[in-house]
């Protein structure tokens, strides 16, 4: 292993001395050529903080012979395609099923780590919560100037139909997810929220089984966190959410249907979580009363975990041309005789645009100091930010407000001087689409990559389960980018994912 | 009190249905075949187009008539919508849609099954290996029909899905019987010739009914105790009188078992079906014409079709729920 001109071993990560350039024995095995090129390695850590948690795993995934590596690797992608773990591209040529890439080298995180990244997403979590709640009532933290008015209201993910509606519990956000970066310096810091739909950890379980598999031999080795147990989790939060008067409520999981990228995990989810799984066209309201159309007739539902977008809810209410909702929903649901999770209008909250307000988020509401960092953000609707970001776009990453799946993002150290130019323009026309942030360079991980070991950059997103209480699932999703030196997770963008251990 | 959904229960239906319209799909190609290489120069691929109805969309589409094109268009045309690939596509398709509610095993087997048969090659589809190739479809499907009655979790859906089997297999085996006795009949003269008797033989091998039809029948095979026995005996799993049987049980089973109120109608008519065809003999279908007799079959199972789809699925008959 080399570590920006040093090697290190596995004995050797125990001690955290700095390291001079000076030659020191290579890594074990298959990791004696791995080489982090100088970015933070989630196995290795960086020169004069060589990881110490991860020895023992180096060691027994060193000593496996390439070959074998590429075996278990052969068989659980084998095993993805067969039990169709798989999202489907549609294109002139037909559908294809995809998987979504699995590299079975595992990114660990150590027990002290994840405490810090637990009660960090917790506390952000809770503040979202709080936040929701407030806009959406009494506005406060607008009038007290600490977030423009008119970011909030003019944003197409503010819903005024939920204002002065009291959702069940007070809660807003039972499922999220944070998306996490670490940098050079091996900070974790937050780069995005997920309150509306967040997906992804279906991943997370079934990535466990294909190690539990593939390393029948490595994993009895560690005590791992486990997350077989979201399920459960995730079932009792929402039978917490029923109306009012009904004990034994019928959740059921509303889907977007076969067509829909997402639609393994929704399979996943209504199996794990143990509820019916509907479509739009499943359901009817009738009297502010939410039925299923079953053999016997229709029945009543009282809790809808929703994997569909607000817009898609209820055509009366929003997108009138969408097909996937049910007409009628939004009154049932504002009559409190049904109750969708997440909530309406949870979108506010995770937009890139009041990201770059959530440490302010964060104090104002909870009087605490947050615990994981943003990623320093410049907000190029404020003259300051544009000012800013226009002098230092070469250094920046440049984001569209409002989009997901790493479309539309520029990455200026890597963009051709064209395409600077012309993002100058769009920044200029209509700076208020627009954020910048500074270049995180991600931390890289070990990735089976052909017939090499090679650095590859990640990401985490952990899940939270919250209602009565806040539960964050051991680990969360990490993706990681595949194609050589792309700092770009998404799995619509040649991302893969790996199983997260989380240590005892 | 029961909760499936009308369209998993319709899809459920249509999985089964699916899965046994290739098997049979397999054995008609198969016994064909064997029809083929022992009638020299009869063409009775043709026999297979008009089985089926599709002489025209066959031609239209610039084939000609041979063993191989037609194979080709039965087994992997995914334009067709009656190949096995189309039928493995939309049973798959359902079952996509099911996963909710069928076991993992069923899932796993039938996206191996329908990824292993679009691998397939044309040069795998020549009619040389047109046995090896049915005997894998068969081997397919019959794997998933094992699979499901060992995983499957008996609630409502099992109904659905034991209902859907029996319709299309009673359907399947009126025609295979009719397209064999339209080849088998015109030329009297062959009754009870050594090639009459190897093709009922390979009739009943495709029916998987050859051993069973020898118990009871161990002395001389004639085509009107092979269809009598195709379609009406009750011990036979594949004949047309077992499987409607099979059927009206399970409907009834279901709506009392789960005191469902709808389905009155099609359990009406399901049952007066079973009692007339209980109640047939062969020699009086034979007097009416064989023909008709399996026409009026057919148009019954469709009409029941129809009933439950609009009384459980709420929403009429539709083959296709992809």
């Amino acid at each position: 292993m080399k570590i920006n001109g040093g090697k290190g071993t596995a004995a050797e990560t125990e001690s955290s001395t700095p390291r001079q350039c000076s030659d020191f024995p290579a890594g074990p095995g298959i990791f004696g050529h791995y080489d982090p090129a100088g970015y933070f390695c989630e196995m290795f850590g960086r020169p004069g903080h060589l990881a110490t948690h991860t020895s023992a795993i180096v060691e027994r995934l060193g000593a496996l012979p390439l070959a074998d590596l590429r075996r278990r690797y052969a068989a659980a992608e084998r095993e993805l395609l067969n039990f169709g773990i798989t999202f489907t591209v549609y294109s002139e040529k037909g559908q294809t099923d995809s998987i979504l890439p699995f590299d079975v080298i595992p990114r660990v995180i150590s027990a002290l780590e994840w405490r810090k990244i637990e009660t960090g997403v917790e506390q952000r979590v809770k503040a979202i919560n709080l936040f929701l709640n407030d806009v959406y009532h009494r506005q406060k933290i607008i009038k007290d100037g600490i977030i423009p008015a008119d970011l909030v209201f003019t944003n197409a993910n503010y819903r005024r139909e939920m204002q002065d509606f009291d959702v069940p519990l007070g809660s807003y956000t039972q499922i999220c997810g944070v998306d996490l970066v670490r940098g050079d310096d091996g900070e974790f810091r937050v780069l995005e929220d997920n309150v509306r739909t967040p997906s992804g950890v279906s991943y997370v379980i079934e990535n466990r089984h294909l190690t539990r598999r593939a390393f029948p031999d490595l994993r009895r080795h560690f005590a791992l966190r486990r997350v077989s147990d979201y399920g459960e989790r995730l079932i009792d939060s929402l039978v917490e959410l029923a109306p009012n008067g009904i004990t034994s409520p019928q959740v059921v999981l509303l889907s977007a249907g076969t067509y829909n990228s997402a639609y393994f995990e929704h399979v996943f989810l209504a199996q794990e979580v143990g509820v019916p799984m509907v479509e739009g066209r499943d359901l009817f309201v009738d009297a502010n009363h939410v039925f299923m159309k079953t053999i016997n007739g229709p029945q009543p539902v009282h809790v809808i975990y929703r994997r569909i977008d607000d817009a898609c809810l209820d055509p009366n209410v929003f997108n009138a041309e969408s097909v996937l909702g049910v007409k009628g929903l939004m009154s049932a649901y504002q009559a409190g005789n049904v109750t969708l999770a997440n909530a309406v209008g949870t979108g506010i909250a995770d937009d890139k645009a009041i990201y770059a307000y959530m440490p302010q988020i964060i104090r104002y509401y909870l009087g605490e100091e947050p615990l994981l960092p943003n990623v320093e953000t410049h907000v190029c609707r404020d003259k300051e930010g544009l000012a800013y970001t226009l002098a230092h776009i070469k250094d920046l990453v440049i984001k569209p407000v409002g989009a997901s799946g790493g479309y539309g993002i520029i990455i200026g150290p890597r963009a051709s001087h064209r395409k600077l130019e012309a993002c100058r323009a769009n920044l200029r026309a209509n700076p208020q689409n627009f954020i910048s942030q500074s270049l995180v360079n991600l931390s890289v991980c070990p990735t089976l990559i052909n017939r090499r070991i090679e650095p590859r950059h990640v990401d985490l997103r952990p899940f939270v389960i919250s209602g009565r209480s806040t539960w964050v699932l051991p680990g969360g999703l990490t993706r990681v980018a595949l194609r050589k030196d792309s700092l770009v997770v998404n799995s619509s963008q040649g991302g893969g994912s790996k199983d997260t251990w989380v240590l005892e | 009190m029961s909760n499936l959904l009308a369209r998993y229960a319709e899809s459920i239906f249509w999985l089964a249905r699916y899965v046994e319209r290739a098997d049979n799909l397999a054995r008609v190609l198969d016994v064909n075949e064997t029809f083929s290489h022992d009638t020299k120069g009869y063409s009775n691929w043709e026999s297979i187009l008009r089985l089926y109805n599709d002489s025209e969309v066959f031609y239209k589409s610039g084939r000609h008539l041979s063993a191989d094109s037609v194979i080709q268009f039965y087994v992997i045309d995914g334009t067709n919508p009656g190949s096995v690939l189309s039928c493995l596509r939309m049973a798959r398709e359902n079952a996509r849609t099911l996963r909710p509610l069928i076991s993992t095993e069923m899932w796993t087997q039938l996206n191996i099954f329908y990824r292993s048969l679009c691998a397939r090659k044309e040069a795998d589809l020549a009619e040389p290996k047109l046995n090896e190739l049915c005997r894998f479809i068969k081997e397919g499907c019959q794997t998933h029909f094992g699979i499901t009655g060992e995983t499957l979790y008996r609630d409502e859906g099992w109904y659905f899905y034991i209902l859907g089997t029996n319709l299309e297999r009673a359907d399947q085996t009126t025609r295979l019987l009719d397209v064999k006795y339209e080849i088998l009949l015109p030329s009297p003269s062959h009754v009870g010739s050594a090639l009459d008797v190897s093709q009922w033989n390979a009739l009943l091998r495709s029916a998987a009914g050859y051993h069973a039809y020898r118990r009871i029948h161990p002395r001389g095979v004639s085509p009107d105790r092979v269809a009598g026995f195709l379609l009406l005996e009750q011990h036979f799993p594949r004949s047309v009188a077992a499987c409607v049987c099979q059927a009206a049980e399970t409907l009834v089973k279901l709506r009392a078992l789960y005191r469902l109120a709808a389905g009155q109608g099609s359990e009406a008519r399901l049952l007066a079906f079973r009692n007339r065809l209980t109640m047939e003999t062969i020699s009086a279908i034979l007097a009416r014409g064989l023909h008709e007799e399996l026409d009026w079959i057919q148009r019954e199972l469709i009409v029941i079709t129809d009933s439950l789809g609009n009384e459980f699925f709420g929403c009429g008959t539709a083959s296709s729920v992809a």
